[in-house]
């Protein structure tokens, strides 16, 4: 009994001190630019910085997984936000690279920009070994990104009445808060409850900072979310539009479209009736 | 079972004891008797690892630790940001409210002290008469403790405070300071103020050996054999009484930062002077393909120290009554706190890379010192006959060299090399007694390893196995001999 016990003991150090075994053996690389990442140097650092959350088997089921009120990706359903493909389809190597690079505003997912970019390579390819999808599905080409229309009162007013025809309205609030009259009802692929982006309230979204980015979101649409994709819906320009206006509901945000929109008399009451004045509370946004 | 119950326990009894003193065997086989020195108590500076991080983020130890408590670049890129993550949760708010920031850490250990020259009374002399012996001693005991709570008041406004205690239970402030941070949005300006650990690179609140011989960073500490301690004390590795201002990029490969020191060693009560000091440092990472990410960096300590009291206190007590009635008294004159003048000065400077080679990284420092003859000699700068004949600024070089191979998240071998050597003595070759050339010279090895049994975001728990030798030239208390100290530790560290 004692040598069983013993041998059980031995077993047990000896996994513990190869705990990236527990990994899926599959080898996948990565490549981003010039970089290509390599998923057995991607494991040693999974398992160093990642599996906290994301779990042994990548299924976002980390030890951290049940505290955290937004989950951590599963990389087994390896259904992503973030992305520049069309709806539905696996991400890029460099969506996922930027993902890391960038993090994700207002979750628990912290930017890497500290670590390599061959770290960071390497740890996409390893992300990659956890779903069959990423060998069976063909790569999608990403949506294509026009250049951006000159920012134009008639541009964000446009975009307003997009807001209300599209009825952004329903889930973002009418202000853009997030606190539309769906917004209670709605959950995530998890059936976990998620709140819509809140404009007044942050500068930063999800998958991005930038103008081009607020575009990619609602044309790709955030997998795995009720934010759809309206690709199919709307013309280029008239997302960027959309785009211009949507910047002005970031009352907390200085940016050449809200600049323009308070020079407005419309704009300006509007951008005064959002504003919260008071004593700031410890997020130190409203 | 209830027979093979007394043979089975027995049997893991003997197990376990084995399993414990494999570690102290295999470095007492090798070693054998080394002989060694300092019976200074463990050292008890505050080092660092937060497992109240972890449970604040929901990240394993080895996200911000390479081994815990040596930063990654990740954990430093955290610490620099204030102990944030950047992402629009830092605050407190964003907590439940039972949150406490709150971590303790300490380590009972087994440890044997070693040194081979120790002033001790000679039994075959008239009383006073003192020979040198070697002292060793060995037993169970246990390191002092640290109570971190760290994190943020609000968005971009931080706290560190760190009641340590020696082992005895004897607290003090290691850390006592407020920081704001991204000042003007911008990651290149934040502000701390209160007591805090020097910007060092090589961090000794984060050293990963434990020992009393090599607990310690030598290069750090060292001051030239002679030197009034009592008047002049300082440490480039002890938290320092002032406001830094620190600026780091976005990806934290390049960081600077400047600190206004009062000129106190960080001791509370403004004890010795009302002079101020000034701490410099800057360093660039860089990637270096696969290896990882590099980093070189310089750093500056240019300080001024009192040379003597500008006043004395003296006082009078009864201590008692003589046959007649008569009081007793003891007169004692002591300088008046914080009336040190005369200042003179002295620096601290060093480069230092930080090496990686995928599981290896090395770190690297040359270390340079110096000190006005004044501070060397004792000579008060308002006396009247001026400094000594043959009277120099004592002035030194170092180096160091520290290993660590991380074969995984959950085991480190470490390993450090450091030496120091005079090159100019207080007293020179025209002094009327002058110091040999090799006078406190000092080389330190310390290796050893450390294995996290696991890694989790809740707590941290090391076995912990050391051996450190150090050697001083000249400095044994009767023959001024080389005198030479050894530890052997075996521990259990951890923090929750």
């Amino acid at each position: 009994m004692l040598t069983t016990k013993l041998a059980k003991f031995c077993l047990s150090i000896a996994a513990v001190l190869t705990i990236p075994a527990f990994s899926n053996a599959q080898q996948m690389e990565s490549h981003i630019g010039n970089l290509n990442g390599h998923s057995d140097a991607g494991k040693q650092l999974y398992f160093r910085y990642c599996w906290g959350c994301h779990g042994f088997r990548g299924d976002g089921d980390g030890e951290n997984g049940p505290y955290l009120n937004i989950l951590p990706r599963n990389f087994v359903a390896a259904t992503f936000k973030c992305r520049s493909t069309p709806t539905g389809n696996l991400p890029t190597d460099e969506d996922l690279y930027n993902s890391l690079v960038r993090g994700l505003n207002n979750s628990n997912m912290p930017s890497w920009i500290a670590l390599s970019s061959q770290q960071r390579a390497d740890l996409v390819a390893f992300i990659k070994t956890f779903s069959p999808r990423w060998k069976n599905e063909k790569a999608s080409d990403t949506i294509a990104v026009p250049a951006e229309t000159p920012v134009t009162v008639e541009s964000i007013k446009h975009g307003q009445e997009l807001f209300q025809k599209l009825e952004c309205w329903k889930c973002h609030g009418q202000e853009g808060r997030g606190d539309g009259p769906s917004a209670a009802t709605l959950t995530d692929s998890n059936d976990q409850p998620i709140r819509p982006y809140n404009f007044t309230a942050g500068s930063r979204f999800k998958c991005g900072a930038t103008n081009q980015d607020l575009y990619k979101i609602f044309m790709t649409g955030l997998d795995g979310t009720p934010m759809p994709s309206f690709a199919d819906v709307i013309k280029p320009n008239d997302a960027w539009d959309l785009v211009h206006f949507l910047r002005t509901l970031q009352v907390a945000h200085n940016s050449p479209e809200l600049t323009l929109w308070k020079s407005t008399k419309e704009g300006a009451e509007q951008v005064a009736s959002k504003t919260v004045h008071g004593t700031p509370t410890g997020s130190g946004i409203k | 079972m209830y027979e093979r119950w007394p043979h089975t326990v027995k049997k893991r009894i003997v197990w376990a004891a084995s399993t414990f003193g494999l570690g102290i065997l295999l470095l007492a086989i090798v070693l054998g008797d080394t002989r060694s020195v300092n019976a200074s108590p463990l050292p008890t500076a505050g080092v660092r690892a937060l497992p109240a991080f972890a449970r604040k983020y929901g990240m394993p130890c080895s996200s911000c630790h390479e081994v815990w408590p040596k930063l990654s670049p990740f954990g430093q890129s955290f610490k620099d940001n204030g102990y944030q993550m950047m992402n629009d949760r830092d605050a407190p708010i964003f907590q439940q409210p039972a949150y406490w920031p709150v971590t303790f850490r300490i380590t009972p250990i087994w440890h044997r002290e070693s040194t081979n020259k120790i002033a001790v009374d000679n039994p075959a002399g008239p009383v006073g008469n003192q020979m040198e012996a070697q002292v060793t001693t060995h037993g169970f005991d246990w390191t002092g403790l640290d109570f971190h709570t760290a994190g943020t008041l609000a968005k971009n406004i931080s706290f560190y405070v760190l009641p340590s205690s020696d082992n005895t239970g004897a607290f003090h402030f290691e850390s006592v300071w407020a920081r704001f941070d991204n000042l003007l949005g911008s990651s290149w300006l934040n502000v701390k103020v209160g007591k805090f650990e020097l910007d060092n690179l090589l961090s000794e609140k984060r050293i990963l050996t434990l020992s009393t011989n090599g607990g310690l960073y030598q290069n750090y500490h060292f001051q030239p054999i002679g030197e009034n301690t009592g008047i002049f004390r300082f440490g480039l590795g002890d938290n320092q009484d002032g406001v830094e201002v620190m600026g780091h990029s976005k990806d934290d490969r390049t960081r600077y930062s400047v600190s206004l020191l009062s000129s106190n060693d960080g001791q509370p009560g403004l004890p010795s002077s009302r002079g101020y000091n000034t701490f410099v440092t800057a360093s660039r990472a860089f990637q270096a393909g696969s290896f990882g990410v590099q980093r070189v960096g310089a750093f500056g300590y240019f300080g001024q120290a009192p040379t003597y009291f500008q006043y004395n206190q003296t006082a009078v007590t009864v201590v008692g009554q003589d046959i007649n009635g008569n009081n007793v008294t003891s007169t004692a004159t002591n300088p008046v706190l914080g009336t040190g003048v005369g200042n003179k000065g002295f620096y601290r400077v060093g480069f230092i890379g930080m090496w990686y080679v995928k599981k290896l990284d090395v770190t690297t420092m040359y270390f340079h010192g110096s000190d006005s003859a004044f501070l060397g000699t004792n000579t008060p700068a308002n006396s009247p006959t001026g400094l000594p004949i043959g009277a120099q600024a004592p002035t030194w070089n170092g180096g160091l060299f520290e290993t660590h191979y991380n074969l995984n998240p959950q085991l480190v071998l470490f390993n450090r090399y450091e030496l120091i050597r005079m090159s100019q003595q207080a007293f020179g070759p025209n002094s009327a007694n002058p110091s040999p050339s090799n006078l406190g010279n000092i080389d330190a090895l310390t290796f050893g390893y450390r294995y996290y049994p696991f890694i989790s975001s809740r707590a941290g728990f090391a076995f912990h196995n050391e051996f450190a030798v150090v050697r001083q030239r000249g400095v044994s208390p009767v023959n001024s001999l080389d005198v030479t100290g050894s530890s052997l530790l075996v521990g259990f560290d951890f923090a929750f």
